[in-house]
């Protein structure tokens, strides 16, 4: 049994793990496309601080890949063949499987604006984006990042500990639209700003220009900013052009079941790439973050090697951290129509908790959360979700004071108010 | 023998001798707020719960892992946090649904319980019992590690 796994990011690596762990001697082919072993781009903010080098990003160690017996090739997937069971590669050779994993993640949306294919125009997404970006984000330059969501954010401190000039331009209304509410975007807004960073939002870029003392970005209210590097950071779509033809089902991501396969024999699809099912809604999504990429992995590798394992849903769930302030937000953060909230926004310390519960049997269930400046047990508002623990009365508790959130899960987990 | 830490609420008196203990062993100095094991207290049932890393068999923490930074100690079957490793992602933190893996802004890395390489401090601290290091095969300690496992669905697979 031939398995292949088109992606070595997180998604694709514990997929190949899986499988080996499941079948120790199936073969294993582990394909990623850039000139470096798997690695994770959760670590290059760490990088673009120095505070580890390119190998502390690697997902595993040099040496996993041959001990596990897994065979790892740097090739360029052209497209695949799901009748004759092949990948073919960049080099017009082909590969047979006989069960193919996509794991082929998502790239940065290149927004459709002027001059956004200068030369220090980058997107910040790769180990090669990263060493662009250590090379022209100097003391004292001038850099201009365009968006504010979760890579934005995230790369922010980055910038801001070497020492640029950092102005940020969000077409959204606040920071980390698709993670935060309007209170936890404006604190993150207010704590930017405070630390000297200049913050733009509900604008757009309209053009970049190239200028004699380096570029013009001309934002939509007119106004004109000097920079000397660019930072792209608008979004991600799937990498799904490299199948367009392949008869797979896509929409925004290929489209999967509960056991992550496609709509062709013998074809699974993980991670970025994948339409996965959403704990919260039961709807199928691109969810984009890592976990759910491991979650996928898992459960495609589980059924590729023959067993039988079905997906409930990956929670959606993301934490932050923007030059010391911390946020995370899970589930249906944005809350659901009837159902109830607790509540505590202390904006002058920089705290806010916002718990969200469902209705009629699920009236006392935490569907979502948010929270900003804590960093103690924020696990256990994802134990907790998806757990769906009847709260009881420490609902009420936690209304009159959602701090109380790791009382409520362990009085409720270990079962204290029985043995009163 | 597998031996494992056993947490009896029922027997806590809330002395914190625990926290103590493992502060002690882990920062060479008494300071709480830095324990991985917890005691949490409940006025309205008059009641403390001590509280920290079942060691879990799904290891979310572990396998959330983008870098490789924890793995299993083999001897004690801990899940072990490597310092050198851990860039601060926090990723773990939110996937760990016991919430017992804790970023520490003071180190910009992550903290968990790692059994004291095995042979765990607060349970020798703990004057009343509470807090035991006993052969996994006892029975009732599964019981706070079981609860929240089984009923996770993303652990609801057949294999």
């Amino acid at each position: 049994m031939h398995h292949i796994i088109i992606g070595a990011g997180p998604g694709g690596v514990v997929a190949a793990e899986t499988i080996r762990k499941t079948n120790p001697n199936d073969q294993i082919t582990l394909i990623g496309n850039e000139p470096a072993p798997p690695y994770s781009r959760m670590a290059i903010p760490y990088l673009l601080v120095d505070d580890i080098k390119e190998e502390g990003t690697f997902l595993r160690s040099s040496d996993h890949y041959h001990q596990q017996s897994i065979e790892y090739l740097q090739a360029n997937v052209t497209g695949i063949d799901a009748d004759a069971k092949t990948c073919e590669l960049s080099d017009g050779s082909s590969l047979a499987y006989d069960q193919l994993c996509i794991a082929t993640g998502s790239t940065p949306i290149s927004p459709p604006i002027n001059g956004i294919d200068l030369p220090n125009v980058h997107s910040c997404w790769t180990l090669e984006d990263a060493r662009q970006i250590l090379s022209l984000a100097k003391p004292q330059s001038r850099v201009v990042l365009m968006g504010a969501g979760f890579i934005g954010c995230i790369i922010l401190e980055s910038l801001v500990k070497r020492k640029v000039n950092l102005s940020v331009i969000e077409m959204g209304s606040r920071m980390v639209p698709r993670m935060l509410d309007e209170k936890a975007g404006g604190l993150l807004k207010k704590w930017c700003v405070d630390d000297g960073v200049g913050v733009y939002t509900s604008t757009k870029v309209n053009a970049i220009e190239e200028a004699d003392d380096g570029m013009n970005v001309i934002l939509d209210n007119g106004a004109n900013i000097k920079a000397d590097l660019v930072i792209s950071a608008t979004g991600v779509k799937s990498n799904t052009t490299f199948v367009k033809d392949s008869g797979l089902d896509i929409d925004h991501g290929i489209l999967v079941n509960n056991k992550m396969q496609t709509n062709l024999p013998n074809i699974y699809a993980v991670g970025d790439v994948a339409q996965g099912m959403d704990f919260s809604t039961g709807e199928y999504t691109v969810q984009a973050i890592q976990p759910t990429a491991t979650d996928h992995g898992r459960i495609a590798a589980l059924n590729m090697a023959g067993k039988n394992a079905e997906h409930s849903g990956s929670l959606n769930m993301n934490i932050l951290d923007t030059l010391g302030l911390i946020s995370t937000s899970y589930g249906l953060w944005m809350g659901v129509e009837g159902g109830d909230t607790a509540e505590i926004y202390t904006p002058e310390l920089f705290k806010y908790m916002n718990l969200r519960f469902g209705i009629n049997d699920e009236a006392d269930v935490l569907v979502g959360a948010t929270t900003i400046g804590m960093t103690e047990h924020v696990g256990v508002l994802r134990g907790l979700i998806e757990s769906k623990v009847h709260l009881g009365h420490w609902k009420q508790r936690l209304i009159d004071d959602p701090m109380r959130i790791m009382d409520a899960y362990v009085a409720s987990t270990q079962e204290l108010d029985n043995v009163v | 023998m597998q031996k494992s830490l056993h947490l009896d609420p029922a027997k806590c008196t809330g002395c914190l001798q625990c926290e103590m203990a493992c502060s002690y062993e882990k920062l060479g100095e008494f300071n709480p707020s830095r324990s991985v094991i917890k005691v949490f207290t409940f006025h309205e049932e008059g009641r403390f719960a001590p509280y920290t890393c079942t060691q879990c068999d799904e290891a979310w923490c572990l396998r959330a892992c983008p870098v490789d930074a924890i793995t299993m100690d083999l001897t004690s079957g801990a899940k072990i946090v490597i310092d050198d490793k851990c860039v601060g992602c926090k990723v773990c933190t939110i996937s760990c649904p016991f919430g017992t893996v804790n970023y520490v802004q003071e180190t910009g890395k992550v903290a968990k319980c790692d059994l004291c390489g095995g042979d765990p401090e607060c349970a020798k601290a703990c004057p009343t019992d509470a807090i035991t290091w006993i052969d996994a095969n006892a029975t009732g300690y599964d019981r706070m590690k079981a609860f929240a496992e089984k009923s996770l669905p993303s652990a609801n697979t057949s294999a």
